[in-house]
C-alpha cells in the first residue's frame, strides 16, 4: 500500500467510497480501510472537511485575519500561548510566522461585531500577546484551492477525437 | 470537381467513423470517452508565459528549426525524463506531432518504399505514407500480447523495400507500451534490414507501473531512430500545436529544409510557452499522470467487474477492449452504446481492420464521469445479456 498515493486519492474529494478507491488503487477494500485506520491514528490524516460557500446562504458569517504580536514565554515559548488562542472554536486556522507578527489566526464569526468582541475580550488580554492587527475579508475568491465562482469549468473539446 | 483531386491524394482513406461523429456531434448530454486528449486545463504557468510572450513582442518569425532556447531545453529534458543524449542540432520544432509525422515520411520515403505500421493505430500513419508515395504494410497486433510487436511479426512483414517501421508505445489506441527487453528482440532485425525505427513518444510520461523506455535508448540502433515527442499529452497543451523530432543531424537538416519552406517555424509566442512548460512543468506531469493511473485502474477495474475482460494497459489514457462477448460488431456496439445510454466511444475498427470487435475507451474525463458512464456500459451489458 503506497500511502502517498492513498492520501492524494482522497486529498481532494474525501467522499471516495472504499470500493472507489480499492479499484482506483488496485488494492484490496481491507487493506486500504485498515491504511486509513492507520493514518487517521496517527493524524496524517486530521480531518474530512466540506468547503462551503456560506455567502450563497442565509447564514451570517464573517471570516477574519488577525495578526497577533506575542513575546515568548520563559518555559513554554510560543506553544502555550498559541495553545490558549486555538482553544476558543471560533479559530479555524492559525500559524506561528516568520515576519513581522508571530501568529497568524483566522476566525470565522457570525458579525463583525461577534469578531471584534472575540478579539478584544479573549485575544488581546491573553498573557504573552502584545499587539493585533484584524484583517475583515471582503470576499472569498479560492479557498482550499477550490475557485468559488469559476467560470472556466465546461469542457470545450470537440467530442470525438482519435 | 472531384477530377481535379489528384490519383494520390484520393487514396488517402476516408475517415472510418465520420457518421458516428456526426452522430456524437448533435446529441444532447452525452458523456464522452472518444476523446484523445487530456481533461486537464493546460497548467496556468504555462499559458501565462505565452501570453507574457505576446506583450514582449515574441510574435516575430523565430530560427526555423526552433527557439535556441528551446531545443536545448528539449535536450535537457529528453537527458533527464528518459536517459537521452542529444544536441540541438538533433532537434527540430514542429506544428504538434502531427507535422513531424508528415515531414518525416516526406523526407526519408521514395516513390514505392514500405512502412510497416503496427495496427491498430493512430490515424494519421497511413495518409501521411500515402502522400509521400510510400505503401503502407501492417503488422496486426495482439490483444494477448498486449499489443506488443513481436519479433516474428516484425521478420514476417520485412520485405527487400521496407525503409522503415513506425512504431508509438505507449500507444493510442490501445494504451501497450514496450519495454527494453522487448526491444531487445528486435535489434539485429532492424539494423540485419538497415531499417529505420520512426518512434512517436508523444504519450511517454502517460507510462505507468514501469518507467518509460525509448528505444533510441539502444546505441546499437540510435542513428536509425528518429523519435517524435511533443507537448500535448504531456501537458496538456494540444490546442497549441507544438511537437518536435529528435534524429541524426543528417536527417534533421534534410527534415528541417522542407519544414523551412512549408512552415517557416512554428509559432513564435507557443514556443516561449512550450520553454516554460519544459523548465517548470515536471510537477504538472506527475500531477496529472497519478490522476490518469487511478482513473485508469478504476475504469480496468470496472470493465473487469462487468464482465469485459481486459488487461490493465500500462500507457497512455486508453483502454481498448473486447466487445465480441454483446454479440455486435464495434460500429453497432458504439452506436448503441451512445443512442440507447448517451456514452460515446470510439469503434476499435477506426484503427485498423483488427481493432474490429474492440472499442477504445478513453478515461480522460472526470472520476464522476467515469462513473456514471461505466454505470451505463454495465447496464448495456446487462440489458443485452439475453442476446448472448
Amino acid at each position: 500500500m503506497n500511502d502517498i498515493k492513498l492520501l492524494k486519492a482522497i486529498e481532494n474529494n474525501a467522499r471516495t467510497s472504499l470500493k472507489e478507491l480499492s479499484l482506483m488503487l488496485n488494492e484490496s477494500e481491507e487493506d486500504i480501510s485498515k491504511a486509513l485506520y492507520r493514518l487517521e491514528e496517527d493524524k496524517t490524516i486530521c480531518g474530512f472537511h466540506t468547503v462551503i460557500n456560506y455567502d450563497k446562504t442565509s447564514v451570517e458569517n464573517v471570516t477574519a485575519l488577525i495578526e497577533v504580536g506575542a513575546t515568548p514565554r520563559r518555559d513554554t515559548g510560543y506553544d502555550s500561548i498559541a495553545e490558549e488562542i486555538y482553544k476558543f472554536p471560533e479559530v479555524s486556522t492559525m500559524y506561528l510566522m516568520s515576519g513581522k507578527s508571530e501568529f497568524i489566526v483566522i476566525i470565522r464569526g457570525k458579525t463583525m461585531k461577534e469578531v471584534s468582541d472575540f478579539v478584544s475580550r479573549k485575544l488581546a488580554v491573553i498573557e504573552g500577546v502584545n499587539r493585533t492587527e484584524t484583517y475583515f475579508v471582503l470576499k472569498q475568491y479560492k479557498v482550499e484551492g477550490i475557485v468559488l465562482e469559476d467560470e472556466e469549468t465546461e469542457d470545450n473539446r470537440l467530442r470525438v477525437k482519435l | 470537381m472531384s477530377q481535379y483531386v489528384s490519383k494520390r491524394a484520393k487514396k488517402v482513406p476516408l475517415s472510418g467513423i465520420g457518421k458516428f461523429c456526426e452522430l456524437a456531434a448533435k446529441m444532447d448530454d452525452i458523456i464522452s470517452l472518444a476523446i484523445g486528449e487530456p481533461d486537464f486545463d493546460t497548467p496556468w504557468h504555462i499559458r501565462d508565459e505565452t501570453i507574457y510572450a505576446i506583450k514582449k513582442n515574441k510574435t516575430h518569425y523565430l530560427e526555423s528549426r526552433g527557439l535556441l532556447s528551446l531545443r536545448k531545453e528539449i535536450c535537457n529534458y529528453q537527458r533527464r525524463r528518459f536517459n537521452l543524449e542529444y544536441g540541438v542540432e538533433n532537434v527540430l520544432v514542429t506544428v504538434g506531432a502531427s507535422e513531424a509525422v508528415d515531414l518525416v515520411f516526406r523526407t526519408i520515403l521514395d516513390e514505392g518504399d514500405e512502412v510497416i505500421i503496427l495496427e491498430p493505430c493512430y490515424v494519421a500513419y497511413t495518409p501521411a505514407i500515402i502522400m509521400a508515395g510510400g505503401v503502407v504494410k501492417t503488422i496486426d497486433l495482439k490483444a494477448e500480447e498486449e499489443f506488443k510487436l513481436k519479433r516474428e511479426a516484425l521478420i514476417n512483414a520485412v520485405t527487400p523495400k521496407t525503409k522503415a517501421v513506425l512504431i508509438n508505445y505507449p500507444s493510442n489506441p490501445t494504451g501497450g507500451i514496450m519495454t527494453k527487453e522487448d526491444y531487445d528482440e528486435l535489434i539485429d532485425v532492424i539494423v540485419d534490414n538497415d531499417l529505420l525505427v520512426i518512434t512517436d513518444e508523444i504519450y511517454a510520461e502517460l507510462t505507468y507501473d514501469v518507467k518509460h523506455y525509448s528505444i533510441a535508448q539502444d546505441e546499437r540502433v540510435k542513428d536509425r531512430v528518429i523519435l517524435i515527442s511533443g507537448f500535448s499529452k504531456a501537458y496538456a497543451m494540444t490546442g497549441f500545436r507544438i511537437g518536435y523530432i529528435m534524429a541524426h543531424s543528417e536527417l534533421i537538416t534534410a527534415m528541417a529544409n522542407i519544414h523551412e519552406y512549408t512552415i517557416m517555424c512554428p509559432s513564435s509566442f507557443v514556443e516561449y510557452g512550450a520553454l516554460e512548460a519544459l523548465r517548470r512543468g515536471d510537477d504538472d506531469i506527475e500531477a496529472m499522470k497519478l490522476e490518469f493511473e487511478r482513473r485508469r485502474n478504476y475504469v480496468v477495474g470496472r470493465l473487469n467487474e462487468i464482465g469485459l475482460k481486459c488487461h490493465m494497459p500500462k500507457g497512455a489514457f486508453y483502454v481498448f477492449f473486447n466487445i465480441t462477448s454483446s454479440g455486435l460488431s464495434s460500429d453497432d456496439y458504439a452506436i448503441k452504446l451512445i443512442t440507447d445510454y448517451k456514452v460515446a466511444v470510439v469503434p476499435g475498427n477506426a484503427f485498423g481492420k483488427c481493432g474490429e470487435g474492440f472499442v477504445r475507451i478513453s478515461y480522460a474525463s472526470s472520476m464522476d464521469e467515469l462513473k456514471e458512464a461505466l454505470n451505463r456500459i454495465e447496464r448495456m451489458y446487462n440489458d443485452t445479456k439475453e442476446c448472448r
